[in-house]
């Protein structure tokens, strides 16, 4: 029993990972008031890189920061897009994730022989070591380390937003622009500065992928991932800690499926695996309510206009 | 200068511009990799209009995202983002092959009922997110990604059903030859039909090798649909009004919950439809296992971008969107190139239609700087 719940815990921790980075560059960009719909995008580049770094230098530290620089970079498209541009968020976001999978897949044709896939990248370590608790329930708890950067980078983020004179200067930006211009925040330059750091939480979320749970990188690697955090974003209510409750949620969710799946119930496995995306609905439906997004959420600022 | 101000002003001309960018950034791309620009765009128009058949095969490919991309479209101009279609029209497909293998009537009786059934499930998935958004205030993007989930794997439950199974495959069975769409297919087949065809090169290569059907007329005349209801009705004065200003539709008397909610159960409609048509109108005519989405839904987003979500416009970005997606995979087998840099095009094209939306405030500006030199 014991070990069952362990286990429990272990894969709601490894699933959740991806998506809690994912769903924090969310918050962080639209926090600023920029609807960040690449998400996906973002995270299958940060996948791609991280496998492909890690893959040919042997090291998956070095994976992981690519990872973030190359999920940066994509998100300056958008951040042109959007803040320069004064362009439909929602329009430039779709095109990310149409352009960041479609590099990623023609890069990696590229670099190993017309495959889609990579080959098998060295990983990130586990937290307690390859043999922690090698023979005890508990080395279900000896989860990947990007866990607990996960965690680590939401009571950061929390902390940033919360506590911090910048932080204020991100939400007031979100909330109403002109008056943060007028108190002689730069806008634009909040914006551009948010959209980066959630290519680069993004990138993360790609590496946490390719980097711990896969050892590779694949063409479904990130297949939703970035959807579903987008979605722990309006259900966390654009705070990083709701937002990272909400993907534990999500991998709680479908860590029961397998842990359920092991055979005790006579549940067609694919109705199991329904499991998160039905539970998501009823929690909004019984517990949520009305979430209510920054309030320049989407919106251009264009100076001087009322 | 009035000319080139009025040009400039015509929502077409930044899509023009746009696709223009998409092809010079894919160009780019190309070089970069080694590969010959020219070469491998030679090798798309080669693949699709070099023959009849693959004209036929574009026009099949675009019909599903035509109407996924006024799903997307219509959604839009009522304010809501269906990011669901993808779901709506697995729950197309699904209730199409459910219905489609039980039942075995006549022709006239079996395609409008397995049609219909498509059409019903798609609304019944759109029409939950519409609910849920007029009743809780939930997000509709956020069901939306859950409905799309919960439909791909219903689709691979009622695959591996022991009614729709087929045994030793990854597939359902497919659906009785009475739903089939195509034109005129058991005549066709015939020696009669071949006699027929045979003088006629043309007719002959499009209508047996490829699943010529009537799934584009029926989007045509959806997308034709979808405008008068928008434009000339006041359903869609309501439904548009709702999408332009909330509280002034509420002010005005609209009732906006059930204005969403309908407007959803149409989308949802529209992308079933797409599902049903793809169901009975093209080979296998069966769901399959799915490992990840099959992207007709979420191709159709693009569709409605690049149309600027006008419901006409989507019948021209679908066929455009179908070409390039039926042509990319010749670009691989002449020129050796990922087909990828075909999404790579696509991405950029809708990247430039956000960023040419700033092309009419342009014009706009150089339309006043002319005004000010007249005085």
């Amino acid at each position: 029993m014991l070990s069952k719940i362990l286990l429990l815990l272990g894969i709601t921790l490894m699933y959740s990972t991806p998506l809690v980075f994912g769903a924090l560059g969310g918050v962080i960009s639209e926090r600023s008031g920029v609807v960040n719909i690449g998400i996906e995008g973002m995270m299958t580049v940060g996948a791609f890189t991280a496998a492909a770094v890690s893959y040919f230098t042997g090291n998956p530290w070095l994976g992981l920061l690519a990872a973030g620089a190359a999920g940066g970079l994509i998100s300056l498209l958008h951040a042109v897009a959007s803040v320069t541009f004064k362009a439909d968020q929602t329009i430039s976001g779709i095109a990310i994730n149409l352009i960041g999978p479609g590099l990623a897949l023609f890069f990696c044709r590229l670099m190993f022989d017309d495959a889609t896939m990579t080959m098998p990248a060295k990983t990130l370590p586990k937290l307690f070591g390859e043999s922690g608790f090698a023979d005890s329930p508990l080395k279900n708890l000896n989860v990947d380390v990007t866990v607990v950067l996960a965690l680590a980078v939401s009571a950061a983020m929390w902390f940033f937003l919360y506590q911090t004179k910048w932080g204020l200067h991100v939400r007031s930006v979100g909330e109403h622009p002109a008056a943060a211009d007028t108190l002689g925040i730069n806008v634009s330059r909040v914006r551009y500065l948010c959209v980066f750091a959630s290519g680069i939480l993004a990138g993360f979320g790609g590496a946490s992928m390719t980097l711990a749970i896969i050892s590779q990188f694949t063409p479904t690697a990130i297949s939703g991932q970035g959807f579903i955090a987008l979605a722990a974003v309006i259900f966390g209510k654009w705070t990083p800690f709701g937002a990272y409750g909400a993907c534990l949620l999500f991998g709680f969710a479908q860590a029961l499926t397998i842990v359920l799946g092991g055979g005790d119930f006579a549940v067609p496995s694919q109705i199991l695996a329904m499991l998160p995306y039905i539970l998501t609905i009823v929690v909004l439906i019984l517990f949520v309510g009305r979430s209510v997004a920054p309030k320049a959420d989407g919106e251009p600022y264009e100076k001087g206009v009322r | 200068m009035k000319t080139t101000v009025k040009i400039l002003k015509k929502p077409i001309t930044s899509t023009f511009i746009a696709i223009l960018f998409g092809f010079l950034v894919a160009a780019v791309v190309l070089v970069f990799a080694g590969y010959n620009p020219w070469q491998s765009f030679g090798a798309l128009f080669n693949g699709i209009f070099a023959k009849p058949k693959y004209i036929s095969n574009v026009i099949i490919k675009a019909t599903p995202i035509i109407l996924t991309g006024l799903s997307v479209a219509f959604a839009f101009k009522t304010g809501l983002f269906n990011i669901g279609a993808e779901g709506q029209y697995i729950a197309g497909t699904i209730a199409a092959v459910c219905v489609g293998v039980k039942f075995n009537f006549a022709p006239v009786i079996q395609i409008p009922l397995v049609v219909l059934s498509g059409v019903l499930a798609g609304a019944a998935f759109g029409g939950i997110i519409g609910y849920l958004k007029a009743k809780f205030g939930i997000h509709e993007v956020i069901t939306s990604i859950m409905l799309n989930w919960i439909g791909l794997y219903l689709s691979n439950f009622v695959v591996n059903t022991a009614v729709y199974h087929q045994p030793n495959s990854t597939s359902s069975y497919a659906v009785n030859e009475s739903s089939f769409t195509m034109l005129l297919p058991n005549w066709k087949a015939s020696k009669a039909g071949m006699a027929a065809l045979k003088p006629n090169k043309w007719l002959y290569e499009m209508m047996l090798k490829t699943d010529v059907n009537f799934g584009i007329l029926i989007a045509v005349l959806m997308a034709i649909v979808i405008w008068f209801l928008l434009y000339r009705s006041t359903k869609g004065y309501e439904l548009r009004a709702v999408g332009f200003n909330r509280d002034a539709a509420e002010f005005a008397g609209i009732n906006v919950g059930r204005n969403i909610t309908q407007a959803m159960l149409i989308a949802g409609a529209l992308a079933g439809l797409a599902g049903a048509l793809a169901i009975t109108g093209t080979s296998p005519h069966k769901i399959s296992q799915m490992a990840a989405f099959e992207n007709n839904g979420f191709n159709g987003l693009s569709v409605a971008l690049i149309a600027g979500s006008s419901p006409i416009g989507c019948i021209f970005a679908g066929l455009l969107f179908g070409g390039l997606l039926y042509g990319g995979q010749s670009v691989q087998q002449d020129v050796g190139a990922p087909t990828e840099i075909i999404n790579i095009m696509i991405g950029t094209i809708v990247f430039f239609v956000a960023l040419t939306k700033i092309v009419p405030s342009l014009a706009d500006r150089l339309e006043k700087r002319g005004a000010h030199h007249v005085k």
